[in-house]
């Protein structure tokens, strides 16, 4: 028996439009649990979670580690960004290592896309990805659904644009696959060099220049620039990517509707995203944050801890009526 | 043999109960102005709101009401499967020296009670907590009782209650189905 | 060696070379063809092999493969990989130069030649590297190489970045009479790339390598051969675009040829799905556009040859995320399978054409003995059943290599017995 997302959460292509929405809806009792004076309910009492992190990222694990604690969980950070590369233990070993010590989920960030995947297959836990390479950042994809959901009450037939650095961004991608699978419609918008080529076969409409999508959409999810991108040629500098591509408070006041902005966090303020637009009334980025920590509560309370074994010795001494 | 349906409380009889359960409360609470009736998730938040208009239409008493969701606390997450849906809890932001009421449909095993309560301790420190239901169907697992019953009835592990709320199911009523019918 | 003659019974004979498609007997004493066709009555204690309802050919020839040895002799080695061979039908490999150290020079060559006589199994011909290391830079010592026993030179598993070092190259083996074999990859596109650039690798998140980055070589190599006389040989050809090039080239009398590899006839970018390594390899899997414009090149000559760039890894190597694992598979034992499922079973081409692909034309591009059952050539002969259908199981593969997609598939065609040099290599197990 698995649960309803099945065993583990590796990206948002191919989840259904019921797992989705079941998803956002458990996230909604588990933002009020974070309003409580007491922060913490006993749901995953017991239950041992690694946060396997091949990157550094402080906002992700965080927001994951408040998850896991407000759900009770025990939690081993491992950060092993180079330490056991460097060793040459490879990604299995690590995570049959990890699974000797009898755990119950992994959370894992990683350079390579497909690692979530590959992880997911080899090992007894469930895994959680918590971005893998180029490929899926699927609990980032589900809050930013959320968020949008928040504003607009649903998503089927919304107008979302994602800006920027689509080719290399993971968020990018599961925002793509979420959004379409909710009815929404998708477009990107950013310099062709940080877009992928055949992406319009994804279902998505391609826009060049950033005034096109503004007057498009109903919110911009505004992409962060690796700025390594310029000094591997994908653009001439960031002062011009700001001038062409930035979203800008004066482009945003020339637009006909009132579009929320997102944006996945970090920021590069005054490359991807104006601080007075970061700052500004159209932009839901700390409730971003805020829902953060609510869907990964939910998709660590879907997938945790099911044992069928139990279930059938428990049979009838539950909560019958 | 096909399950036997019988009729415990029709619509009127279970709001007679509830009339008397109403006083009851008033009565445990001896006109105390910190009361909060609290009803569990589902049908416990429904009859929660029907005892709150009672005591209204009575005394004309405004009882602060909540809304207790007690699946995070449940002491079988590990064992069931599809994961319950988790509902909505509502409760005054201070629970600090209250009366608390809690409000079900059913008391059975005493495991949905015991988390209610670990769950009213997270959010703070009443004076005191009781316990209201509209059936007692004994059968207990903990040692945990009502304080104010609406009906008692003796039935079998197999059989099952059945409580109606026409908000959710369209008319009122309690009825049970008996599996082991002679 | 033992001089017993063979005495293949009542096969259907195709051998290409000479036209000849036919059901008889085929005869070989003393390391040579002696008669093919009719009915002959064995010598005096002639191995027989009834070979009724199957294919009696010239045996395969694979000009490029990679044998690990010197450097990774854990992966494979001359030994196993030329035993794996003739359990692929193959009587000859072309071994490529990319070792540990590099064969670029005339003793790495004469080892490799003493090894195979070792290994006693296909007969394994080095090619030789173009430059010295294979970096690009100086030119390796081709002719003390050729001397060796080299049939070829190549930079392979590499490409030969520097178009001046390329024409040079292609000049100075026009006096030996060699193919020039490249490994056509624009290094600057390629870089980072783990699959096709397309709508696969846009969902999964993988960096693609377009078709570009072959093509854009493909025309800078026949553009030198026409400049130079030269033949440039063009290793495992992968997309539609290169094909037109070819066709281009060839079309002007310039001198080139050009191989496809067994994979790229038959599977496409969605093998990747799932991050399966088993499908990782450089040039990657392109597209259906892709897999169809090769099949039709491969029947009309536009490419001259099947060749199965056999790459073989250690199983944990492939164990990995999916951008860091290594490119490759192992191909000797499952080629004739798999052109035979995807190219006659499919009905593209006849068996006759299978053989000219795989037999004739090989021998002829790189010059070497074999490709014909002519009385008075070289014994090696290839026994198959083409309609005789398995399910590949790599775990019995003779080459060390587990390596291979085609794990658990089930494909049409299966090698019988393989002829070198008169002697019963290999025969499949009754």
């Amino acid at each position: 028996m698995t649960s309803a997302l099945g065993k583990d959460l590796v990206g948002l292509e191919g989840l259904t439009r019921a797992q989705i929405q079941l998803v956002l809806d458990t996230a909604e009792p588990f933002k009020e649990v974070s309003e409580r004076a007491i922060k913490k309910v006993p749901t995953l009492r017991g239950q041992t979670i690694v946060n396997l992190f091949f990157e550094a990222s402080t906002r992700t694990r965080i927001s994951f580690e408040f998850a896991e604690k407000r759900l009770s969980a025990d939690t081993v950070n491992v950060a092993t960004s180079l330490s056991s590369v460097s060793k040459g233990e490879t990604l299995v070993d690590t995570a049959r290592n990890l699974e000797a010590m009898r755990i119950d989920m992994v959370v894992i960030r990683h350079p390579s896309s497909g690692a979530a995947r590959f992880l997911a297959e080899r090992i007894k836990s469930k895994v959680i990805n918590a971005g893998d390479g180029t490929h899926e950042h699927p609990t980032q994809g589900l809050l930013d659904l959320l968020t949008l959901r928040d504003r607009f009450g649903k998503l089927d037939g919304l107008k979302v644009c994602l800006c920027g650095d689509v080719l290399h961004s993971r968020v990018a991608r599961s925002n793509i696959f979420g959004l379409r699978t909710m009815g929404a419609e998708v477009a990107i918008c950013g310099p062709r060099s940080l877009l992928p080529n055949d992406v319009s076969q994804l279902g998505v409409t391609v826009f060049d220049r950033i005034e096109q999508a503004i007057e498009w959409a109903d919110a911009l999810n505004v992409l962060r620039l690796q700025l390594e991108r310029m000094s591997a040629g994908y653009i001439p500098s960031l002062r011009e990517y700001n001038r062409v591509f930035g979203v800008t408070i004066e482009r945003l006041e020339r637009s006909p509707k009132d579009l929320i902005i997102l944006h996945p966090g970090p920021m590069n303020r005054g490359v991807e995203i104006d601080s007075n637009v970061a700052d500004g009334p159209h932009s839901v980025i700390l409730d971003q944050v805020t829902n953060g920590v609510a869907v990964r509560m939910a998709v660590l309370y879907l997938l945790a801890g099911e044992r069928p074994e139990l279930a059938e010795v428990a049979k009838g001494g539950g909560e019958g009526r | 043999m096909p399950p036997a349906t019988t009729t415990v409380l029709d619509a009127k009889a279970m709001e007679r109960t509830l009339r008397r359960m109403a006083d009851e409360i008033l009565e445990l609470a001896s006109g105390s102005d910190d009361l909060i009736i609290v009803g569990i998730q589902r049908r416990g938040v429904q009859l929660a709101d029907r005892l709150g208009a009672l005591i209204k239409s009575r005394d004309g008493l405004v009882v602060p009401r909540g809304a207790l969701d007690i699946t995070l606390y449940r002491d079988d997450l590990q064992t069931v499967g599809p994961r319950p849906v988790v509902g909505k809890t509502e409760l005054p932001l201070d629970l600090q020296g209250k009366f608390i009421v809690i409000v079900d449909d059913v008391l059975y095993t005493g495991r949905t009670v015991r988390a209610a309560l670990d769950e009213l301790a997270d959010f703070g420190r009443p004076a005191r907590i009781a316990l209201a239901v509209l059936i007692d169907r004994g059968g207990r697992e903990l040692p945990i009782h009502a304080d104010i019953v609406g009906k008692k009835v003796d039935i079998g592990g197999n059989d099952r209650v059945d409580v109606m709320v026409s908000e959710l199911d369209q008319r009122d009523g309690v009825t049970i189905v008996r599996k082991d019918a002679p | 060696m033992s001089d017993r003659p063979v005495l293949l019974k009542g096969g259907r004979i195709i051998d290409p070379s000479q036209n000849l498609d036919a059901v008889g007997d085929v005869l070989v004493q003393d390391g040579k063809i002696v008669k093919a066709g009719g009915k002959i009555s064995g010598p005096d204690g002639a191995l027989v092999i009834d070979c009724k309802g199957k294919v009696v050919s010239p045996g395969f020839i694979d000009v490029h493969c990679h044998l690990r040895e010197p450097g990774r002799e854990d992966v494979e080695t001359i030994d196993s990989g030329a035993k794996a061979a003739v359990a692929g039908g193959f009587t000859a490999v072309c071994a490529m130069p990319n070792t540990n150290p590099v064969t670029d020079n005339q003793a790495a060559v004469g080892f490799i030649i003493r090894q195979a006589q070792r290994a006693n199994a296909a007969r394994v011909y080095p090619i030789g590297a173009i430059s010295v290391g294979q970096r690009g830079e100086s030119m390796a010592e081709m002719g003390e190489m050729i001397g060796a026993g080299a049939v070829a030179v190549s930079d392979d598993g590499k490409p030969v970045v520097s178009a001046q070092l390329m024409r040079t190259t292609l000049e100075y083996a026009r006096s030996f009479g060699i193919p020039v074999a490249d490994h056509c990859e624009e290094p600057t596109l390629a870089h980072g790339g783990a699959m096709n650039e397309g709508v696969v690798s846009a969902r999964l998140g993988l960096k693609g390598i377009p078709d570009e980055a072959e093509e854009i070589m493909v025309i800078r190599d026949i553009l030198l051969a026409r400049r130079t006389g030269g033949h440039v040989h063009l290793c495992h050809m992968s997309t539609k675009g290169s094909v037109e090039l070819i066709r281009w080239g060839k079309d002007r009398g310039i001198n080139v040829t050009a191989e496809v590899c067994p994979h790229h006839l038959h599977l496409t970018e969605d093998a990747v799905e799932g991050y399966n390594t088993h499908a990782k390899m450089n040039p990657p899997l392109r597209t259906w556009a892709d897999v169809e414009a090769l099949r039709s090149a491969v029947k009309d000559g536009t490419i001259d040859c099947v060749a199965t760039d056999h790459a073989p890894h250690h199983y944990d190597e492939k164990e990995r995320e999916f951008p860091d694992a290594p490119n490759g598979i192992v191909g000797l034992e499952t080629a004739l399978a798999v052109v035979n499922t995807a190219l006659v079973v499919s009905g593209v081409m006849s068996i006759n054409d299978l053989v000219n692909r795989m037999s004739v034309m090989p021998a002829k591009v790189f010059h070497l003995q074999g490709g014909t059952l002519r009385a008075g050539s070289v014994g090696d002969v290839t026994v198959f059943d083409p309609t005789e259908s398995w399910t590949v199981d790599a775990t019995r593969f003779r080459s060390k290599g587990r390596n291979s997609p085609w794990t658990g598939h089930q494909l049409s065609g299966r090698v019988h017995a393989t002829l070198v040099g008169g002697n019963v290599a290999w025969q499949l197990a009754p």
